[in-house]
């Protein structure tokens, strides 16, 4: 199930495809990064909505001037401790403007989630422990910031100048 | 022979495993195995209604003299001692 | 000094209500120890050898009198009494219970200070010159970009789970007092052609296995791209860092097997390519939190030297302590004063609860209120009017910190070691007792002598910035030293020489006194023990070590 930036639970209408599995084309579907290198033609020319599953090692770069093809980017959290996809999901959001739904994948834990959100994750894949546990509370741990992010909340600076920053 | 060890969850303290579910301050209420038993003594440690009383129980190697448990390592006798200098020296548990 | 505003108390406020949350889940069974030891850890609690330990923090080394006496506090309220001063400017206590540690975070809170980030795999404590503002070689404070950086570090969401810790120093005067080379990333502060104030920008400093100092990987960034630059070395750091071994996770490493010239290109390229959202640090936010460091009012009416003389001339242990620990200030008429918390026989750096609560008064009394906390473990009086040095060494010599050794060989710097640390591999702190006590006699007849001891390869001990650096080992059970020669920090850094096989416990005094005797027939001029060093090599030292006679 996924837990979205509101802290609502929601089921995932989204497929996640296997390499070698076909497309449907009435579901919203994910395909691996290696599957979109290989069939980029073709997923290009396909007319459903297309998501993509980025290995938490990888390049944002190599897909920037594909980004609007997606409405979906899965990141990775191989372990909650690995790190790297916050600043993939800070690239993807500012540097190459990626405008679609940003999804945290893998060990993705409660305390986590208030930095994940803040680098431009708009929804969270979670089991039901997130709703046993009430995890939509770890948004509203902080509501003051030492960092300008990829969120809209205040952060130091701006609030101290008193302008845009 | 070797016996468990780890730290208080609550307040950090050194404790020993003492068998059936139960810790103890003191090394001598620690239950001491053989060798060959000592994987499932580690294993019956950390079983247990969730929160364990106990974080990061390892094994130790120890030996019974005179009826008291002495562990072999110096880590672990500075563990049963306390600091063995400095303003908190000869803490006893 | 800085003071909360409305953002930073709401800030430390919530973040002891969401600590508070975390140990009761944890306590609860909610939360596995796997899933709670990153967080305990990043409000700076340790499992050690026989309790928890709380590190907090003392940003950029810099104490109030308050703050002080809520340290004296919590020592008689939540620990056995005492504390202990790190060498990164923070402090420790030693005997926690878990349970007990969200009220002490709301302690601290009360004062404006905190655990965050102390420890795990993000910004630690960043650190700087304890004379700081007061140095009359400093080319400007540094504290305000400190606290300019400790604030953008703190919860950072994109850089919060590094591969591995991040340390930062800051450094604005001619000599080093920060030992920036030893940092995952430095700054010196330098002014350029046109007088602007920038920073020299150094990554890749670390101890430990692989011990490394800082390249300067970009010789001059204006301040206004301070936030950017360290955005881009983190970037980088985050995305390229090792985390598939532990001991080869710092950027150290990622420095080391790029080079610093490719390391620097890669820095560049993201700092080119993240101008358009990157977000500029503006002269006048600087001078907003600068204006909280602007120097006291001193009494600036002429200081009646003669009687300072009179007092040195007549009483040769106050004598002593101004030849030692006292500093040239940069306003005249007064003096920075170094407190020694190395008396001899006594734990490196720890200072009880009565200790603490007499440095708060002397410093509400004779220095605006104002302390701070040296790497070398030791405390500092920044603001002392001269005429007031005598009754300062009177009271603090009456309290067992007046030992006037700074920068001696009983100054010595240690880790907590065996007695205290999960980590250690052998006992430190009896090793510097024993050192301290046999070469106090003669430690003036030395002159500056820096030993350093740790009590694992992780070197909180800094041992390998010692002139005579000490590591604890573990060898068949027994505990054995290895010791490293010509270390040091600051300007002049340099990673020590190891001199050959480990010495026994017993036999370490022996060692040490071998060593200095050797440095002692053969310096010249007033050459250091790592000036000596280099110019004879190692030589001469190992054969006094270890030639049979």
């Amino acid at each position: 199930m996924l837990l979205t930036e509101s802290g609502s639970l929601q089921p995932d209408a989204w497929r996640h495809l296997a390499d070698e599995e076909p497309l449907h084309d009435s579901d919203p579907v994910t395909v691996s990064l290696t599957r979109w290198q290989k069939e980029r033609a073709a997923l290009q020319a396909w007319n459903g909505r297309l998501g993509l599953r980025l290995p938490n090692h990888a390049e944002p770069a190599t897909i920037a001037d594909d980004i609007d093809r997606f409405a979906l980017i899965v990141l990775n959290f191989p372990k909650f401790t690995d790190g790297r996809a916050y600043s993939q999901a800070r690239l993807l959001r500012s540097r190459y403007r990626y405008a679609g739904e940003l999804r945290a994948s893998g060990n993705v834990l409660r305390d986590q989630l208030l930095f994940m959100r803040r680098c431009g994750f708009n929804s969270f894949i979670v089991d039901e422990r997130a709703v046993r546990e009430d995890w939509s509370k770890a948004f509203d741990e902080f509501d003051v910031f030492y960092q300008k992010a990829q969120d809209t909340a205040p952060w130091v600076m701006r609030q101290r100048l008193g302008k845009d920053c | 022979m070797q016996l468990v060890t780890g730290n208080h969850l609550r307040d950090g303290t050194v404790i020993y495993f003492a068998g059936a579910g139960a810790w103890s301050p003191s090394i001598d209420e620690a239950r001491l195995v053989a060798d060959d038993e000592a994987d499932s003594l580690l294993a019956e440690a950390q079983t247990g209604p969730v929160p364990l009383p106990v974080i990061g129980p390892v094994l130790v190697e120890a030996v019974k003299e005179n009826g008291r448990i002495r562990p072999l390592s110096l880590r672990e006798r500075i563990r049963v001692s306390g600091p063995t200098t400095g303003p908190a020296a000869a803490t006893r548990r | 000094m800085y003071r909360y505003d409305d953002f930073d108390h709401r800030f430390v406020d919530e973040r002891v209500a969401q600590y508070r949350d975390q140990v009761r889940r944890r306590l609860s069974g909610e939360l596995s120890e796997d899933e709670f030891r990153p967080l305990r850890l990043m409000n700076g609690l340790y499992l050690q050898l026989h309790a928890y330990m709380l590190r907090l923090a003392i940003p950029y080394g810099v104490l109030s009198s308050t703050k002080l006496r809520k340290l004296a506090h919590i020592a008689r309220r939540f620990d056995r009494g005492y504390g202990h001063f790190t060498t990164r400017q923070n402090l420790q206590f030693h005997w926690i219970k878990l349970e007990e540690t969200p009220d002490i975070l709301a302690e601290l809170a009360s004062v404006e200070m905190h655990a965050i980030q102390t420890s795990g795999n993000s910004f630690r404590n960043v650190t700087t010159d304890p004379f700081a503002g007061v140095a009359a070689d400093e080319i400007e404070d540094p504290r305000p970009y400190a606290e300019i950086i400790r604030q953008w570090a703190t919860l950072h969401p994109e850089f919060s789970f590094l591969p591995r810790k991040f340390k930062i120093a800051v450094s604005a005067a001619e000599d080093d007092r920060a030992a920036v080379k030893m940092h995952d990333l430095g700054l010196y502060l330098r002014r350029n052609d046109k007088g602007e104030i920038g920073f020299e920008l150094l990554v890749g400093g670390g101890l430990g296995r692989t011990p490394l100092l800082a390249q300067t990987i970009k010789p001059f960034i204006a301040r206004r791209d301070l936030f950017a630059y360290l955005e881009a070395v983190l970037r980088v750091y985050n995305r390229h860092g090792r985390r598939d071994n532990l001991y080869k996770s710092r950027i150290k490493i990622l420095v080391q097997s790029l080079g610093a010239a490719k390391f620097a290109a890669e820095v560049e390229a993201e700092w080119q390519a993240a101008k358009g959202e990157a977000v500029a640090l503006p002269d006048s936010y600087i001078t907003e939190i600068a204006s909280a460091f602007a120097l006291p009012s001193y009494d600036r009416s002429p200081v009646d030297e003669a009687a300072l003389e009179q007092a040195i001339a007549t009483n040769p242990a106050f004598a002593r302590w101004m030849k030692h620990n006292v500093a040239a200030h940069k306003v005249p008429g007064h003096a920075i004063v170094t407190i020694s918390l190395k008396p001899v026989g006594q734990t490196p750096g720890d200072c009880s609860a009565d200790q603490m609560d007499l440095v708060a008064d002397l410093a509400d009394a004779l220095g605006f209120g104002e302390i701070r906390v040296a790497y070398e473990q030791n405390l500092v009086l920044p603001h002392v009017r001269r005429d007031a040095l005598f009754a300062l060494w009177q009271k603090l010599d009456a309290a067992g910190l007046g030992s006037s050794n700074i920068g001696l060989a009983s100054d010595i710097i240690c880790c907590p070691g065996m007695d205290y640390c999960s980590l250690a591999t052998a006992r430190s702190i009896p090793i510097a007792q024993r050192l301290a006590r046999h070469l106090s006699a003669r430690e003036d007849a030395i002159g500056r002598f820096n030993i350093k001891i740790s009590g694992c390869i992780n070197a909180c001990g800094h041992h390998h910035l010692g002139h005579i650096g000490i590591l604890g080992v573990d060898k068949n059970g027994e505990e054995v030293y290895q010791i490293t020669l010509g270390g040091d920090a600051g300007n002049n850094a340099a990673i020590g020489t190891i001199i050959g096989p480990a010495v026994k416990s017993e036999a370490v005094t022996d060692a040490i006194d071998k060593l200095i005797g050797v440095y002692a027939a053969m310096r010249q001029g007033g050459e250091t023990f790592p000036q000596t060093f280099r110019r004879i090599g190692a030589a001469p030292f190992k054969e006094a070590l270890y030639a049979a006679h």
